[in-house]
Protein backbone atom coordinates (compact mmCIF):
# COMPACT_ATOMS: atom_id res chain seq x y z
CA UNK A 1 0.00 0.00 0.00
CA UNK A 2 1.46 3.46 -1.39
CA UNK A 3 1.64 6.43 1.29
CA UNK A 4 -0.03 9.69 -0.16
CA UNK A 5 2.19 12.81 0.20
CA UNK A 6 1.66 16.30 -1.12
CA UNK A 7 4.67 18.96 -1.46
CA UNK A 8 6.25 21.46 0.42
CA UNK A 9 6.69 18.86 2.89
CA UNK A 10 5.67 19.14 6.29
CA UNK A 11 7.43 18.00 9.10
CA UNK A 12 4.92 15.38 9.99
CA UNK A 13 4.47 13.78 6.44
CA UNK A 14 8.67 13.68 6.71
CA UNK A 15 8.23 11.84 10.01
CA UNK A 16 6.17 9.12 8.94
CA UNK A 17 7.69 8.45 6.12
CA UNK A 18 10.59 5.00 6.32
CA UNK A 19 12.82 3.80 4.50
CA UNK A 20 11.18 0.93 1.92
CA UNK A 21 8.23 3.03 1.93
CA UNK A 22 6.39 2.91 -1.68
CA UNK A 23 4.72 6.77 -1.68
CA UNK A 24 2.54 8.52 -4.47
CA UNK A 25 3.60 11.85 -4.46
CA UNK A 26 1.31 14.96 -5.77
CA UNK A 27 2.23 18.31 -5.89
CA UNK A 28 4.80 20.82 -7.51
CA UNK A 29 8.40 19.41 -7.73
CA UNK A 30 11.57 21.41 -8.43
CA UNK A 31 13.78 19.73 -11.56
CA UNK A 32 17.36 20.63 -11.49
CA UNK A 33 21.07 18.44 -12.15
CA UNK A 34 24.38 18.97 -12.55
CA UNK A 35 25.01 22.44 -13.75
CA UNK A 36 22.01 24.06 -12.40
CA UNK A 37 22.95 22.58 -8.92
CA UNK A 38 26.59 24.17 -9.36
CA UNK A 39 24.75 27.76 -9.96
CA UNK A 40 22.11 27.06 -7.20
CA UNK A 41 25.35 26.94 -4.69
CA UNK A 42 27.11 29.38 -6.64
CA UNK A 43 24.56 31.90 -5.01
CA UNK A 44 24.21 30.46 -1.92
CA UNK A 45 27.98 31.08 -1.47
CA UNK A 46 27.68 34.67 -2.78
CA UNK A 47 24.64 35.59 -0.67
CA UNK A 48 22.27 36.02 -2.99
CA UNK A 49 18.46 34.81 -3.50
CA UNK A 50 17.82 31.34 -5.39
CA UNK A 51 15.81 31.67 -8.25
CA UNK A 52 12.65 30.22 -6.30
CA UNK A 53 11.91 29.97 -2.81
CA UNK A 54 13.11 26.58 -1.92
CA UNK A 55 11.44 26.32 1.55
CA UNK A 56 9.77 22.59 2.28
CA UNK A 57 10.41 22.03 -1.70
CA UNK A 58 11.32 18.99 -3.23
CA UNK A 59 13.68 18.91 -5.81
CA UNK A 60 13.94 16.46 -8.82
CA UNK A 61 17.34 14.92 -10.34
CA UNK A 62 15.92 14.91 -13.99
CA UNK A 63 16.63 16.03 -17.68
CA UNK A 64 13.82 15.19 -19.64
CA UNK A 65 13.73 14.89 -23.06
CA UNK A 66 11.89 17.59 -24.87
CA UNK A 67 7.94 17.50 -24.94
CA UNK A 68 6.16 16.99 -28.28
CA UNK A 69 3.33 19.83 -28.67
CA UNK A 70 0.76 19.50 -26.99
CA UNK A 71 2.69 17.59 -24.33
CA UNK A 72 3.65 18.86 -20.89
CA UNK A 73 7.34 16.85 -20.90
CA UNK A 74 8.96 14.36 -22.43
CA UNK A 75 10.91 11.14 -21.09
CA UNK A 76 11.51 12.28 -18.07
CA UNK A 77 12.90 9.68 -15.02
CA UNK A 78 15.70 10.38 -12.50
CA UNK A 79 19.16 10.56 -13.15
CA UNK A 80 21.95 9.10 -10.84
CA UNK A 81 22.42 11.34 -7.78
CA UNK A 82 25.35 10.97 -6.46
CA UNK A 83 26.65 13.49 -9.08
CA UNK A 84 24.42 16.02 -6.86
CA UNK A 85 26.11 15.13 -3.42
CA UNK A 86 29.27 17.60 -3.06
CA UNK A 87 26.39 20.64 -3.45
CA UNK A 88 23.40 19.26 -1.55
CA UNK A 89 24.03 20.04 2.29
CA UNK A 90 23.82 23.65 1.26
CA UNK A 91 20.56 23.48 -0.09
CA UNK A 92 19.11 21.17 2.93
CA UNK A 93 20.61 24.13 5.14
CA UNK A 94 18.54 26.41 3.16
CA UNK A 95 15.62 24.43 3.81
CA UNK A 96 14.72 21.77 0.90
CA UNK A 97 12.98 19.24 2.41
CA UNK A 98 13.17 16.25 -0.10
CA UNK A 99 15.13 14.78 -3.53
CA UNK A 100 14.07 12.54 -6.15
CA UNK A 101 16.92 11.12 -7.65
CA UNK A 102 18.36 7.11 -7.99
CA UNK A 103 21.39 5.50 -6.22
CA UNK A 104 23.63 5.88 -3.38
CA UNK A 105 24.43 9.15 -1.61
CA UNK A 106 27.26 9.81 0.22
CA UNK A 107 27.96 9.63 4.11
CA UNK A 108 27.86 13.75 4.73
CA UNK A 109 24.48 13.79 2.55
CA UNK A 110 22.84 11.29 4.89
CA UNK A 111 23.97 13.35 7.93
CA UNK A 112 22.77 16.46 6.18
CA UNK A 113 19.10 14.83 5.41
CA UNK A 114 19.47 13.81 9.97
CA UNK A 115 20.43 16.97 10.53
CA UNK A 116 17.84 18.61 8.33
CA UNK A 117 14.57 16.77 9.13
CA UNK A 118 14.65 15.42 5.27
CA UNK A 119 14.27 12.77 2.70
CA UNK A 120 16.12 11.13 -0.36
CA UNK A 121 13.21 9.47 -2.51
CA UNK A 122 14.51 6.96 -5.17
CA UNK A 123 11.85 6.76 -8.88
CA UNK A 124 12.28 4.18 -10.73
CA UNK A 125 15.38 4.40 -12.59
CA UNK A 126 14.57 4.11 -17.07
CA UNK A 127 11.30 3.95 -16.33
CA UNK A 128 10.85 7.43 -17.88
CA UNK A 129 7.76 7.08 -20.35
CA UNK A 130 5.70 6.00 -17.63
CA UNK A 131 6.53 8.85 -15.01
CA UNK A 132 5.90 11.40 -18.17
CA UNK A 133 2.65 10.21 -17.48
CA UNK A 134 2.59 11.71 -14.10
CA UNK A 135 3.93 14.88 -15.15
CA UNK A 136 1.09 17.06 -15.09
CA UNK A 137 2.47 20.72 -16.24
CA UNK A 138 5.76 22.27 -16.81
CA UNK A 139 7.04 25.69 -16.68
CA UNK A 140 10.37 27.10 -17.10
CA UNK A 141 11.77 28.61 -13.53
CA UNK A 142 15.53 29.64 -14.49
CA UNK A 143 18.45 28.98 -16.78
CA UNK A 144 16.86 28.07 -20.11
CA UNK A 145 20.37 28.09 -21.68
CA UNK A 146 21.29 24.58 -19.72
CA UNK A 147 18.31 22.84 -21.87
CA UNK A 148 17.64 19.53 -20.51
CA UNK A 149 19.28 20.68 -17.20
CA UNK A 150 17.30 24.23 -16.52
CA UNK A 151 15.24 24.42 -13.59
CA UNK A 152 11.30 23.61 -14.22
CA UNK A 153 8.79 23.76 -11.79
CA UNK A 154 6.26 20.29 -12.62
CA UNK A 155 3.32 19.81 -11.10
CA UNK A 156 2.87 16.19 -10.56
CA UNK A 157 -0.23 13.43 -9.83
CA UNK A 158 0.60 10.37 -8.20
CA UNK A 159 4.46 9.86 -8.31
CA UNK A 160 5.51 6.59 -7.71
CA UNK A 161 8.40 6.73 -5.61
CA UNK A 162 10.25 4.86 -3.09
CA UNK A 163 11.78 5.85 -0.18
CA UNK A 164 15.23 5.20 0.33
CA UNK A 165 16.81 7.08 3.15
CA UNK A 166 14.68 8.53 6.11
CA UNK A 167 14.80 11.70 8.68
CA UNK A 168 16.59 9.35 10.81
CA UNK A 169 19.43 8.01 8.01
CA UNK A 170 17.93 4.52 7.77
CA UNK A 171 18.95 3.61 4.10
CA UNK A 172 16.95 1.04 1.76
CA UNK A 173 18.89 0.28 -0.28
CA UNK A 174 21.29 -1.33 2.80
CA UNK A 175 18.21 -2.92 4.22
CA UNK A 176 16.76 -4.22 0.87
CA UNK A 177 19.50 -5.84 -0.26
CA UNK A 178 20.55 -7.42 3.37
CA UNK A 179 16.72 -8.82 3.90
CA UNK A 180 17.21 -10.65 0.49
CA UNK A 181 20.89 -12.10 1.26
CA UNK A 182 19.28 -13.47 4.54
CA UNK A 183 16.32 -15.05 3.15
CA UNK A 184 18.38 -16.51 0.43
CA UNK A 185 21.00 -18.11 3.03
CA UNK A 186 17.89 -19.46 5.08
CA UNK A 187 16.36 -21.16 1.93
CA UNK A 188 19.37 -22.65 1.37
CA UNK A 189 19.88 -23.61 4.81
CA UNK A 190 16.17 -25.44 5.11
CA UNK A 191 17.39 -27.43 1.86
CA UNK A 192 20.53 -28.42 3.80
CA UNK A 193 18.37 -29.37 6.05
CA UNK B 1 32.47 -1.60 -56.54
CA UNK B 2 28.98 -0.92 -55.22
CA UNK B 3 28.32 2.74 -54.79
CA UNK B 4 26.40 3.79 -50.91
CA UNK B 5 25.23 7.23 -51.24
CA UNK B 6 26.28 8.94 -47.81
CA UNK B 7 22.56 10.16 -47.59
CA UNK B 8 21.46 6.37 -47.30
CA UNK B 9 23.99 6.38 -44.58
CA UNK B 10 22.38 9.24 -43.00
CA UNK B 11 18.82 8.56 -43.50
CA UNK B 12 19.41 5.22 -41.87
CA UNK B 13 21.26 6.60 -38.90
CA UNK B 14 18.32 9.02 -38.21
CA UNK B 15 16.02 6.30 -38.54
CA UNK B 16 18.44 3.53 -35.99
CA UNK B 17 18.69 6.46 -33.42
CA UNK B 18 15.02 6.78 -33.09
CA UNK B 19 13.68 3.18 -33.40
CA UNK B 20 16.79 2.42 -30.80
CA UNK B 21 15.36 4.72 -28.49
CA UNK B 22 11.68 3.89 -28.76
CA UNK B 23 11.15 0.21 -28.89
CA UNK B 24 12.71 -2.54 -26.43
CA UNK B 25 14.75 -5.55 -27.45
CA UNK B 26 12.67 -8.72 -27.76
CA UNK B 27 15.63 -10.53 -26.15
CA UNK B 28 15.75 -7.58 -22.90
CA UNK B 29 11.65 -7.75 -22.93
CA UNK B 30 11.73 -11.27 -21.98
CA UNK B 31 14.44 -11.52 -19.93
CA UNK B 32 12.13 -9.09 -17.96
CA UNK B 33 9.57 -11.06 -17.95
CA UNK B 34 11.31 -14.08 -17.13
CA UNK B 35 12.46 -11.86 -13.94
CA UNK B 36 9.36 -11.05 -12.66
CA UNK B 37 8.43 -14.56 -12.28
CA UNK B 38 11.57 -15.12 -10.49
CA UNK B 39 11.91 -12.38 -8.47
CA UNK B 40 10.80 -13.58 -4.47
CA UNK B 41 10.27 -10.07 -2.81
CA UNK B 42 7.19 -7.97 -4.08
CA UNK B 43 9.09 -4.65 -4.17
CA UNK B 44 11.46 -6.42 -6.90
CA UNK B 45 8.20 -7.95 -8.51
CA UNK B 46 6.74 -5.20 -9.08
CA UNK B 47 9.78 -3.11 -10.77
CA UNK B 48 9.97 -5.55 -13.33
CA UNK B 49 6.20 -5.30 -14.18
CA UNK B 50 7.14 -1.52 -14.26
CA UNK B 51 9.52 -2.01 -16.27
CA UNK B 52 7.33 -4.02 -18.75
CA UNK B 53 4.76 -1.12 -18.90
CA UNK B 54 6.78 1.74 -19.66
CA UNK B 55 8.52 -0.07 -22.37
CA UNK B 56 4.72 -0.78 -23.70
CA UNK B 57 4.17 2.94 -23.14
CA UNK B 58 7.35 4.30 -25.03
CA UNK B 59 6.45 1.91 -28.10
CA UNK B 60 2.66 2.30 -28.14
CA UNK B 61 3.34 6.34 -27.58
CA UNK B 62 6.45 7.09 -29.93
CA UNK B 63 8.46 8.35 -26.87
CA UNK B 64 12.14 7.31 -25.35
CA UNK B 65 11.95 4.36 -22.75
CA UNK B 66 14.22 6.07 -20.68
CA UNK B 67 15.58 10.02 -20.94
CA UNK B 68 18.74 9.73 -20.72
CA UNK B 69 19.14 8.94 -24.80
CA UNK B 70 22.72 8.41 -24.78
CA UNK B 71 25.88 9.68 -25.98
CA UNK B 72 26.09 8.01 -29.57
CA UNK B 73 28.12 5.41 -30.08
CA UNK B 74 27.85 4.16 -33.69
CA UNK B 75 29.25 0.55 -35.06
CA UNK B 76 30.08 0.27 -39.00
CA UNK B 77 30.86 -3.18 -41.14
CA UNK B 78 32.11 -1.51 -44.24
CA UNK B 79 32.52 -4.30 -47.17
CA UNK B 80 35.86 -3.77 -48.70
CA UNK B 81 34.44 -3.22 -51.75
CA UNK B 82 31.91 -0.49 -50.81
CA UNK B 83 32.70 2.88 -52.84
CA UNK B 84 30.93 6.11 -50.35
CA UNK B 85 29.88 8.47 -52.90
CA UNK B 86 28.63 11.84 -52.50
CA UNK B 87 30.60 13.12 -49.21
CA UNK B 88 32.30 11.81 -46.28
CA UNK B 89 31.18 8.87 -44.00
CA UNK B 90 31.81 10.45 -40.57
CA UNK B 91 30.10 13.98 -41.50
CA UNK B 92 26.70 11.52 -43.30
CA UNK B 93 26.70 9.81 -39.66
CA UNK B 94 26.88 12.78 -37.76
CA UNK B 95 24.49 13.97 -40.04
CA UNK B 96 22.14 11.07 -39.32
CA UNK B 97 22.75 11.30 -35.58
CA UNK B 98 21.72 15.05 -35.63
CA UNK B 99 18.72 14.49 -37.62
CA UNK B 100 17.30 11.65 -35.28
CA UNK B 101 18.02 13.59 -32.55
CA UNK B 102 16.18 16.68 -33.43
CA UNK B 103 13.17 15.19 -35.17
CA UNK B 104 12.62 11.91 -33.13
CA UNK B 105 12.27 14.35 -29.57
CA UNK B 106 15.84 12.82 -28.48
CA UNK B 107 17.29 14.84 -25.49
CA UNK B 108 20.62 16.37 -26.04
CA UNK B 109 23.24 15.31 -23.93
CA UNK B 110 26.54 16.23 -25.43
CA UNK B 111 29.14 18.38 -24.54
CA UNK B 112 31.18 19.68 -27.32
CA UNK B 113 34.72 19.87 -24.84
CA UNK B 114 34.52 17.70 -21.34
CA UNK B 115 36.22 20.71 -19.44
CA UNK B 116 34.34 23.40 -21.09
CA UNK B 117 30.79 22.06 -21.41
CA UNK B 118 28.45 23.44 -23.92
CA UNK B 119 25.77 21.57 -24.98
CA UNK B 120 26.66 21.09 -29.05
CA UNK B 121 22.52 20.73 -29.48
CA UNK B 122 22.31 18.25 -31.72
CA UNK B 123 24.19 14.99 -30.01
CA UNK B 124 26.56 14.82 -32.44
CA UNK B 125 29.44 14.18 -32.46
CA UNK B 126 28.84 10.03 -32.66
CA UNK B 127 31.28 7.99 -30.84
CA UNK B 128 32.46 5.65 -34.58
CA UNK B 129 34.03 2.72 -34.50
CA UNK B 130 34.52 1.44 -38.49
CA UNK B 131 35.72 -2.29 -39.26
CA UNK B 132 36.37 -3.34 -42.77
CA UNK B 133 35.10 -6.51 -43.46
CA UNK B 134 34.51 -8.78 -46.59
CA UNK B 135 31.86 -8.01 -49.18
CA UNK B 136 30.29 -4.77 -50.52
CA UNK B 137 27.94 -4.36 -47.93
CA UNK B 138 27.31 -1.80 -45.03
CA UNK B 139 26.22 -3.24 -41.89
CA UNK B 140 25.15 -0.13 -39.37
CA UNK B 141 24.96 -0.71 -35.80
CA UNK B 142 23.63 2.24 -33.52
CA UNK B 143 23.84 2.03 -29.92
CA UNK B 144 22.74 5.50 -27.69
CA UNK B 145 24.75 4.66 -24.10
CA UNK B 146 23.59 6.44 -21.04
CA UNK B 147 25.99 7.74 -18.72
CA UNK B 148 24.17 6.74 -15.60
CA UNK B 149 26.13 3.04 -16.16
CA UNK B 150 28.39 4.30 -18.42
CA UNK B 151 30.09 6.24 -15.13
CA UNK B 152 29.98 2.70 -13.27
CA UNK B 153 32.24 1.25 -15.82
CA UNK B 154 35.95 0.72 -15.22
CA UNK B 155 39.02 -0.22 -16.41
CA UNK B 156 42.26 -2.72 -15.07
CA UNK B 157 45.64 -3.63 -16.34
CA UNK B 158 45.58 -7.15 -14.59
CA UNK B 159 49.11 -9.26 -14.09
CA UNK B 160 48.93 -12.46 -16.27
CA UNK B 161 49.13 -14.64 -12.77
CA UNK B 162 46.10 -13.17 -11.71
CA UNK B 163 43.92 -15.31 -14.76
CA UNK B 164 40.54 -16.01 -14.67
CA UNK B 165 40.11 -15.52 -10.66
CA UNK B 166 41.43 -12.03 -10.68
CA UNK B 167 38.84 -11.42 -13.84
CA UNK B 168 36.12 -12.75 -12.03
CA UNK B 169 37.23 -10.66 -8.67
CA UNK B 170 37.11 -7.52 -10.56
CA UNK B 171 33.86 -7.86 -12.72
CA UNK B 172 31.93 -8.59 -9.50
CA UNK B 173 33.92 -5.49 -7.46
CA UNK B 174 32.75 -3.16 -10.33
CA UNK B 175 29.06 -4.31 -9.85
CA UNK B 176 29.65 -4.23 -6.55
CA UNK B 177 30.58 -0.83 -6.56
CA UNK B 178 28.41 0.43 -8.92
CA UNK B 179 24.89 -1.08 -6.77
CA UNK B 180 22.33 0.75 -7.65
CA UNK B 181 23.64 3.48 -9.64
CA UNK B 182 23.60 2.10 -13.12
CA UNK B 183 19.53 0.86 -13.12
CA UNK B 184 20.26 -2.82 -12.12
CA UNK B 185 18.74 -5.12 -13.80
CA UNK B 186 21.85 -4.45 -15.70
CA UNK B 187 23.72 -5.80 -18.77
CA UNK B 188 27.41 -6.30 -17.91
CA UNK B 189 29.53 -6.25 -20.99
CA UNK B 190 33.41 -7.94 -20.59
CA UNK B 191 36.17 -7.08 -22.85
CA UNK B 192 39.48 -9.39 -22.08
CA UNK B 193 42.86 -9.46 -23.84
CA UNK B 194 43.89 -6.96 -26.15
CA UNK B 195 45.39 -3.71 -25.08
CA UNK B 196 44.34 -1.22 -22.44
CA UNK B 197 42.18 0.96 -25.24
CA UNK B 198 41.24 -2.69 -27.21
CA UNK B 199 39.72 -4.13 -24.03
CA UNK B 200 37.51 -1.15 -23.29
CA UNK B 201 35.97 -1.35 -26.98
CA UNK B 202 35.63 -5.36 -26.49
CA UNK B 203 33.48 -4.61 -23.48
CA UNK B 204 31.64 -1.64 -25.29
CA UNK B 205 31.29 -4.64 -28.26
CA UNK B 206 30.11 -7.32 -25.76
CA UNK B 207 26.91 -5.14 -25.29
CA UNK B 208 25.91 -5.51 -28.81
CA UNK B 209 25.12 -9.01 -28.42
CA UNK B 210 21.39 -10.50 -27.75
CA UNK B 211 22.00 -11.50 -24.32
CA UNK B 212 19.88 -14.81 -24.74
CA UNK B 213 23.36 -15.83 -27.07
CA UNK B 214 26.09 -17.11 -25.25
CA UNK B 215 29.62 -16.80 -26.41
CA UNK B 216 30.78 -18.98 -29.33
CA UNK B 217 33.69 -20.24 -27.48
CA UNK B 218 32.81 -22.66 -24.61
CA UNK B 219 35.02 -21.46 -22.04
CA UNK B 220 33.82 -18.00 -22.01
CA UNK B 221 30.11 -19.17 -22.53
CA UNK B 222 30.79 -20.69 -18.87
CA UNK B 223 32.11 -17.75 -17.63
CA UNK B 224 29.61 -15.79 -19.17
CA UNK B 225 26.89 -17.95 -17.22
CA UNK B 226 29.55 -18.22 -13.77
CA UNK B 227 29.71 -14.53 -13.76
CA UNK B 228 25.94 -14.29 -14.51
CA UNK B 229 25.15 -16.40 -11.64
CA UNK B 230 27.67 -14.78 -8.99
CA UNK B 231 26.73 -11.30 -9.86
CA UNK B 232 22.66 -12.33 -8.85
CA UNK B 233 23.52 -13.70 -5.81
CA UNK B 234 24.79 -9.95 -5.00
CA UNK B 235 21.37 -9.38 -3.63
CA UNK B 236 21.80 -5.95 -5.38
CA UNK B 237 18.23 -6.46 -7.34
CA UNK B 238 16.15 -4.65 -9.56
CA UNK B 239 16.80 -0.51 -8.75
CA UNK B 240 18.96 -1.72 -5.97
CA UNK B 241 16.28 -2.33 -3.75
CA UNK B 242 17.19 -6.23 -2.81
CA UNK B 243 16.18 -9.11 -5.05
CA UNK B 244 17.81 -11.70 -7.34
CA UNK B 245 17.63 -9.98 -10.49
CA UNK B 246 20.52 -7.76 -10.48
CA UNK B 247 22.09 -8.45 -13.71
CA UNK B 248 19.79 -9.80 -16.97
CA UNK B 249 23.21 -10.79 -18.55
CA UNK B 250 26.90 -11.03 -18.73
CA UNK B 251 28.55 -10.86 -22.23
CA UNK B 252 32.39 -11.58 -22.83
CA UNK B 253 34.69 -10.62 -25.61
CA UNK B 254 37.97 -11.66 -25.78
CA UNK B 255 41.24 -10.68 -27.73
CA UNK B 256 44.86 -12.08 -28.22
CA UNK B 257 47.00 -10.35 -25.86
CA UNK B 258 50.75 -9.23 -25.11
CA UNK B 259 52.91 -11.83 -22.63
CA UNK B 260 52.90 -9.55 -20.21
CA UNK B 261 49.52 -8.47 -19.45
CA UNK B 262 45.72 -8.97 -19.25
CA UNK B 263 43.65 -6.25 -19.57
CA UNK B 264 39.92 -6.63 -18.78
CA UNK B 265 37.01 -3.50 -19.20
CA UNK B 266 33.95 -4.58 -17.51
CA UNK B 267 31.04 -1.73 -19.51
CA UNK B 268 28.17 -1.56 -17.44
CA UNK B 269 24.63 -0.71 -19.33
CA UNK B 270 21.70 -0.23 -17.87
CA UNK B 271 18.55 -2.36 -18.73
CA UNK B 272 17.30 0.09 -21.18
CA UNK B 273 20.48 -1.12 -22.92
CA UNK B 274 19.89 -0.15 -26.46
CA UNK B 275 20.97 -1.03 -29.94
CA UNK B 276 19.18 -0.99 -33.48
CA UNK B 277 20.85 -2.37 -36.86
CA UNK B 278 20.41 -2.71 -40.37
CA UNK B 279 22.39 -4.08 -43.31
CA UNK B 280 22.56 -2.71 -46.63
Amino acid sequence: MSKKITTPLTMEQINNLKAGDSVLLTGYVYTARDAAHKRLVDLINQGKELPFDIEGQVIYYVGPTPAKEGQPIGSAGPTTSYRMDSYTPALLEKGLKGMIGKGKRGAEVVESIKKNGAVYFAAIGGAAALTAKCVKQSELVAYEDLGAEAIRRLYVEDLPLVVVIDSQGNNYYEIGQREYIELTNNSRSQEIK
Amino acid sequence: MREIQVSEITKAVRDLCIEANYYLNEDIKNAFLKASDEEEFKLAKDIMDILIKNAEIAANENMPMCQDTGMTVVFIDLGQDVHIVGGNLNDAINEGVRKGYIEGYLRKSVVGDPIERINTKDNTPAVIYTNIVEGDRIKITVVPKGFGSENMSQLKMLKPADGIEGVKKFVLKVVKEAGPNPCPPIIVGVGIGGTFDYSAYLAKKALLRSIDKRNSNTFYAKLEEELLDSINKLGIGPQGFGGRTTALAVNVEAFATHIAGLPVAVNISCHATRHAEIEF
